[in-house]
């Protein structure tokens, strides 16, 4: 499956578009509770832990916008876009959708 | 004597944020510039199609994340600033760490995949509650692109 986040699919055709397809996770965005974080709330510095849980929940909400394109029978998604918000105090939803379509194989060959 | 004592831990706190925190922000700078040159060859843009002459291969999604936490010196500044108004320049450096960073993890991305451009990049930022109510714990920022091997400029 092929994603990206332009309209175009360089080197291939659009045969056909499917139409939207999303997927989301919904995590929490409180550090209130980790440790290590209140130790890197004095000093600063980057949260390693706090990273790896986004780019596992960025992962998780992906997962499920390609199996909707698969189950549409698309072989890429275009248009990728991100779109977070907070839904509580505690708690943020990451949304991410594209456009299923299906493309040809590589129709035009660079002469 | 207790409110000495809270006011003692107080100014060490502040102290150990301003002292350590600058120095681990610093120390980041340098590293980011570093890897910055690394990445120089690959060209970086928002713009959302391909320019008339080009041609391109091999598109795929790249993405770069990165968390900064805020220090305790930071917060207190930003406290100050909240009465007075103006820049916030203590977490100005905070948003810029986190930016480049996420940036410089997009196009290691990119690298790893062989590919010299990387087109139509879109940057998020959101905010990380901290411990206390209002008090922000950090910055969030993902930088995400499509990456591709172009040719014919």
């Amino acid at each position: 499956m092929i994603v990206l986040n332009t309209e175009f699919v360089p080197g291939r055709t659009i045969v056909e578009v499917k139409g939207l397809v999303q997927g989301n996770t919904v995590r929490a965005k409180h550090v209130g509770r980790d440790i290590a974080a209140s130790f890197k709330n004095i000093f600063g510095g980057e949260l390693q832990g706090y990273t790896e849980l986004l780019i596992e929940s960025r992962r998780e909400a992906m997962q499920r916008m390609i199996a909707q394109a698969q189950q549409l029978g698309a072989n890429a998604v275009v248009n990728v876009r991100f779109a977070t918000s907070s839904i509580t105090a505690g708690a943020a939803e990451l949304y991410v959708y594209g456009t299923a379509v299906v493309v040809a194989e590589e129709a035009q060959a660079v002469e | 004597m207790e409110q000495l004592f809270f006011l003692g831990i107080t100014v060490l706190l502040l102290v150990m944020g301003l002292v350590i925190g600058s120095t681990v922000e610093s120390s980041h700078f340098r590293r980011l510039a570093r890897r910055e040159q690394q990445l120089a060859s690959i060209m970086v843009s928002d713009l959302r199609r391909l320019p008339v002459n080009w041609q391109a291969s091999d598109g795929m999604l790249v993405t770069g994340e990165a968390v900064i936490a805020t220090d305790y010196f930071k917060v207190f500044v930003a406290g100050l600033r909240n009465l007075f108004g103006g820049r916030v320049k203590s977490y100005e450096s905070l948003v810029e760490r986190a930016r480049r960073e996420a940036i410089v993890r997009m196009l290691q991305q990119a690298q790893s995949a062989g590919a010299n451009v990387v087109w139509n990049v879109r940057i998020e930022t959101t905010t990380i509650q901290g411990k206390q109510q209002g008090k922000s714990g950090g910055i969030e920022v993902l930088a995400y692109g499509t990456a591709m091997k172009a040719w014919g400029k």
